[in-house]
C-alpha cells in the first residue's frame, strides 16, 4: 500500500505565505509567554500555588461522589485526595479560585448539603506554593537556554550552521504554537502541558532533522542545481515519510485524546497540535531558513 | 554474516529478559520473595494521581536557620580574623556572636568585611535583621530544594513537594514501601559536628563503660550534677557486625564546643574499606574547614575526636597526628545502605532544623474510571499503530511491530530498573512513544520503497536503505537525546524526569531500530534466496 508515491510540490514557492503565518505564531506564542510571565495566564496549581483545604468526615464518601458534588456547585480545576486512616479529604485549588472569598465556606456549604450524614467539617485551610517554584523555573530556562546551544551546535557540526538555526527556530516554533493556541483557548498550562510541550520539541526536532538530512544527501550530489530545488526535492522525496509518522503519532495521540479521559485530555490535545505544527514547521519554517540564511551558496559537508 | 545475526539475537534476547526480569519480577508474587536491594531499586511505582502514598508535612524552624547561619559565620569570622593576626575569642549563644576582646581593630575588620552583622547594645555581634528575615522566609524553599536532592536524584519519583503555610513543607511520596527509611532519609537534618572527648575529666573515667541501648536517660540523670562545664555526655553508637543493628552504647564525655561544623563540606561519598570490606562515608572540606580540621587535629593530638551526626557519635577515633589536606572520614559498621543514606543526608544537610507534624497515608487522587480510560486508550492506540503498520508495509509492517514491543518492552523495563514512577500522563508518554517508535522503521522502509523501485534486488534494497537510512535516523536521534542531557543536567524534579524517560526512550528507539530491525531482516535474507520484498 501507499499512500503517497511520487510528489513534484513546489514547496517554497508557497514559502512565502509561510512565513507570514508562522511569524504570526511565534509572536502569538511569545505574547502568550509575557502573558503567562506577568500572571495572566491560566496558570495551573503546579505554578501558581494556591489553597488546600483539609475537610474532616466522620466517615469519609467516595472521592467520586465528592468531585461530582463540587464540580456540579460550580468549582473549578480542583485537586481532590484522601487520607484514608484520618478520614479527612483534602481539596486544592489555584490562587485565582480561593481569592473569590468565603472559599472553604463554599466548601463546607456544598459538602453539608449532599453528605450530611458524614459530618463534614473543615479541618484547617492552608496557603501551598506551587509545585514549581522559583528555583525550578530558573533551573529550566537554563536548561531551555542551554539545549538551544547545544542543538545548534550539533546540527552545524553535522550540517552546516544556518541548519542549525533552522532546526532551533523550526522547534521553538512549534512549542510556541501550541502554548499560543492554549492561551488562546484559555486551557490550563500545568505541569502535564510543560511535559507535553518538550515531547513536541523532541518530536519536531527529529522531524526536521530527517529533513535535513535529506537536503545535505542531495546537496552533495547535485551540487550544481539552485538550492530551492534541492530543498524542494528532498521535502518531496522525504514527504511520504514525514506524513506516515505523523499518522501514526496521531493514531496514538488522538486514542488517548477520544478515549483517554479528563484527566490526559489536555496532554493529548497538545500533542495532536504539535504534532500538526511540527510537520508544517519541518516543510516550511526549518528548510526556508536554511535558503534564506546562507544565500544561494551550496557547499555540503 | 550468520554468526552475526546470531550474536546480535543473543544481544536483543538477553536485553529483553533482563527488561522483562525488571518490570515483572516485581509486580508478580516472586517479588515478595526477591532479596532487599532488589525490592528497595527495581521495579515501577505507580504514581500519586494511581495509587497514593505517604503524606509528610514538617514545620520548619526559621529561627534554627538564622542560628545555624549565625554560627557559620562565627566560624568563618574566627578563621579570617585568625588570618588578619588579630587574636580574639569568638563563641555564639543563640543568635548573638560574642567577640572578646572588642578592640577597635577587632570592630573596624569586621564591619568592614562582614556587613550582615551589626552591633548590639550589649556589644554582641548578631544578623542584621533584614538578612535575618530573609534567611526565615526563604528556609522552607531551602529546606524543599534540599530533601528534592535527597529523595529523588534523578527526578523519575514523581514527588509532591510544595510549601504549605508560612513554615511548613509538604510532602507526599509514591507508593513508599517502608515509611521508616522514607522518614530517615527526608526528615534528618544531617547536621555534621566534630567535638573533642573530655577524657582527662575525673568524672570521665566513673562512667560506664557500654549500656544497652535505651538507657542513656538513666546515664544522663546519674551524671547530671558531675559533668563539668561546658562539657556534655553523648553515646557512641555501638553496632552488631553482621546485621546492623545498635546492641550497645559507649557514654563518652565531650567538650560542648564544636570544634568543626559539615557546612564546610564540600563532599561526601561512600567509600569501601579494602581490609574489613566494610564501607564508609568519605569527607571532604573546603579549605576554611581544611584549615580549621588541621589546626583542631593539631591542638588535640592523642586525645579523641567525636564525628556526631545529628547527635549520635557514630565513632571516636583517636587522633595520631595533624591532619592536612582536608579530608575525614566516618566509620560505624555501616551497612551499605546506610552509609548511602549518611552520605546523601550530610551533602543535602537541612538549612533549618524541621519537625514532623503529620504522617499518614494519602489515597489515589485519581479514580478508578480515570486509570480505566487510560489503559484503553493505549490499548486502542497501540492497536491501531500496530494494524496500520501491517496494512502499509505487510510483512516488513510486522517486523517493525516487533520492533514496536521490543521497544515497550526495554522503556518499561529501564525505567523499573531506575525505579521511576508513573502517573497517568506518564503513561499518556508511553503510549505517545508507541505512535513515535516506528518513526525509525518508517524511514528505513521508505529508503528501502525508493532502492526497490529505482531496480535494485530485495537483498540489495534492504542493504542500502539500511545504510541510507543509518545516519538520518543516527543524526536525528543525537539531536533529540542532547536536548534530553541537557535538560536532565540543568533541569531539576519534574524536568530532570522527563528527561531520564526521554533520553531512554530515543536511545532505545536506536538500538531497536538499528539492531532489531536490521536483525531479522539479515536473518530472513541469510535463510534464503528473497525474491520479492514484503514491504
Amino acid at each position: 500500500m501507499e499512500l503517497i508515491g511520487k510528489t513534484k510540490i513546489d514547496f517554497m514557492a508557497k514559502s512565502k505565505y509561510a512565513i507570514v503565518f508562522s511569524s504570526a505564531v511565534i509572536l502569538l506564542g511569545l505574547f502568550s509567554i509575557v502573558q503567562i510571565a506577568l500572571g495572566h495566564a491560566n496558570l495551573g496549581i503546579d505554578f501558581a500555588g494556591g489553597t488546600s483545604v483539609q475537610i474532616k468526615f466522620s466517615q469519609s464518601p467516595p472521592l467520586k461522589d465528592i468531585r461530582s458534588a463540587l464540580s456540579d456547585s460550580g468549582l473549578k480545576d480542583f485537586d481532590l485526595q484522601d487520607l484514608p486512616t484520618e478520614n479527612k479529604v483534602i481539596i486544592r485549588v489555584k490562587k485565582s479560585e480561593a481569592t473569590l472569598g468565603g472559599f472553604s465556606d463554599k466548601i463546607i456549604s456544598t459538602l453539608t448539603g449532599k453528605f450530611a450524614d458524614n459530618m463534614p467539617v473543615v479541618d484547617s485551610t492552608t496557603q501551598i506554593g506551587p509545585k514549581v517554584g522559583s528555583k525550578l523555573r530558573k533551573d529550566a530556562l537554563v536548561a531551555i537556554l542551554f539545549s538551544i546551544i547545544g542543538i545548534l551546535t550539533y546540527v552545524a557540526f553535522r550540517f552546516q550552521f544556518r541548519f542549525g538555526v533552522g532546526a532551533t527556530v523550526a522547534t521553538f516554533h512549534d512549542v510556541l504554537g501550541v502554548l499560543g493556541i492554549f492561551y488562546l483557548m484559555n486551557k490550563e498550562i500545568d505541569l502535564i502541558i510543560v511535559s507535553a510541550l518538550l515531547m513536541i520539541a523532541g518530536y519536531s526536532l527529529t522531524d526536521t532533522v530527517v529533513v535535513f538530512d535529506r537536503i545535505r544527501e542531495n546537496m552533495r550530489r547535485r551540487s550544481q542545481r539552485d538550492i530551492n530545488e534541492v530543498v524542494n526535492a528532498s521535502i518531496n522525496e522525504v514527504l511520504s515519510r514525514t506524513v506516515i509518522v505523523s499518522l501514526t503519532t496521531l493514531l496514538s495521540a488522538l486514542a488517548l485524546l477520544i478515549f483517554g479521559g479528563e484527566v490526559i485530555h489536555n496532554f493529548a490535545l497538545a500533542i495532536v497540535l504539535g504534532v500538526l505544527i511540527g510537520t508544517y514547521s519541518s516543510v516550511f519554517v526549518a528548510s526556508p531558513i536554511v535558503i534564506r540564511w546562507g544565500g544561494k551558496k551550496l557547499t555540503g559537508k | 554474516m550468520k554468526k552475526n545475526v546470531l550474536g546480535r539475537f543473543i544481544l536483543i534476547a538477553v536485553l529483553a529478559s533482563i527488561a522483562a526480569a525488571a518490570f515483572f519480577i516485581p509486580i508478580s508474587p516472586i517479588g515478595d520473595s526477591m532479596p532487599d536491594w532488589w525490592k528497595k531499586n527495581i521495579g515501577i511505582t505507580l504514581g500519586l494521581d494511581l495509587q497514593g502514598g505517604l503524606h509528610l508535612v514538617y514545620e520548619v524552624d526559621g529561627d534554627g536557620a538564622v542560628q545555624i547561619i549565625t554560627e557559620r559565620t562565627a566560624d568563618v569570622l574566627k578563621e579570617a580574623l585568625a588570618e588578619k593576626g588579630l587574636s580574639v575569642d569568638i563563641k555564639t549563644e543563640g543568635l548573638l556572636i560574642k567577640v572578646d576582646p572588642t578592640s577597635p581593630e577587632v570592630t573596624g575588620a569586621i564591619s568592614k568585611d562582614y556587613p550582615n552583622l551589626e552591633l548590639t547594645a550589649d556589644g554582641a555581634y548578631r544578623i542584621k535583621e533584614a538578612d535575618a528575615k530573609y534567611i526565615r522566609d526563604s528556609a522552607p524553599d531551602q529546606v524543599i530544594e534540599r530533601i528534592r536532592n535527597r529523595i529523588d536524584k534523578l527526578g523519575v519519583r514523581e514527588p509532591n513537594i510544595v510549601r504549605q503555610g508560612k513554615n511548613q513543607v509538604l510532602i507526599q511520596l509514591p507508593g513508599i514501601k517502608d515509611p521508616e527509611r522514607a522518614k530517615d532519609i527526608i526528615g534528618k537534618p544531617g547536621l555534621l559536628e566534630f567535638k573533642i572527648a573530655d577524657d582527662e575529666a575525673p568524672v570521665a573515667a566513673e562512667l560506664p563503660q557500654q549500656i544497652v541501648p535505651d538507657a542513656e536517660s538513666q546515664v544522663l540523670e546519674e551524671f547530671k550534677d558531675k559533668i563539668p562545664a561546658g562539657d556534655e555526655i553523648r553515646f557512641i553508637v555501638v553496632k552488631d557486625k553482621n546485621t546492623h543493628e545498635v546492641v550497645a552504647k559507649q557514654p563518652i564525655l565531650l567538650k560542648s564546643k564544636v570544634e568543626l561544623r559539615g557546612d564546610l563540606l564540600t563532599d561526601a561519598s561512600v567509600q569501601i574499606d579494602q581490609r574489613f570490606n566494610e564501607p564508609y562515608v568519605a569527607l571532604r572540606f573546603n579549605p576554611t574547614g581544611a584549615k580549621i580540621f588541621e589546626k583542631v587535629t593539631a591542638a588535640n593530638t592523642q586525645k579523641r575526636m567525636a564525628i556526631v551526626l545529628d547527635g549520635t557519635v557514630h565513632s571516636a577515633p583517636v587522633i595520631r597526628e595533624k591532619i592536612a589536606g582536608g579530608s575525614a572520614q566516618i566509620s560505624g559498621q555501616f551497612s551499605l545502605e546506610e552509609a548511602k543514606d549518611l552520605a546523601l543526608v550530610l551533602r543535602q544537610a537541612l538549612p533549618a532544623p524541621t519537625r514532623l507534624l503529620q504522617n499518614v497515608t494519602v489515597g489515589a487522587s485519581l479514580g478508578h474510571d480515570s486509570i480505566v480510560a487510560g489503559e484503553k486508550a493505549g490499548i486502542i492506540g497501540l492497536i491501531l499503530v500496530v494494524a496500520f503498520m501491517i496494512i502499509y508495509y505487510k510483512i516488513a509492517g510486522l517486523i517493525a511491530d516487533f520492533a514496536l514491543v521490543l521497544n515497550i518492552l526495554l522503556l518499561l523495563g529501564m525505567m523499573a530498573l531506575v525505579g521511576a514512577t508513573l502517573t497517568l500522563p506518564g503513561v499518556a508518554g508511553v503510549i505517545l512513544a508507541i505512535g513515535m517508535a516506528v518513526d525509525s522503521n518508517v524511514l528505513m522502509f521508505e529508503r528501502m520503497r525508493e532502492e526497490l523501485r529505482a531496480g535494485k534486488t530485495p537483498k540489495a534494497a534492504v542493504d542500502s536503505g539500511y545504510d541510507k537510512a543509518f545516519w538520518t535516523i543516527f543524526d536525528s536521534h543525537v539531536t533529540t537525546l542532547i536536548t534530553a542531557v541537557v535538560l536532565f543536567q540543568f533541569g531539576t524534579g519534574p524536568i530532570k524526569g522527563f528527561a531520564v524517560t526521554l533520553s531512554f526512550g530515543v536511545a532505545i528507539n536506536l538500538f531497536t531500530a538499528l539492531i532489531g530491525t536490521k536483525t531479522i531482516f539479515d536473518f530472513i535474507n541469510s535463510r534464503a534466496e528473497v525474491k520479492r520484498l514484503s514491504i
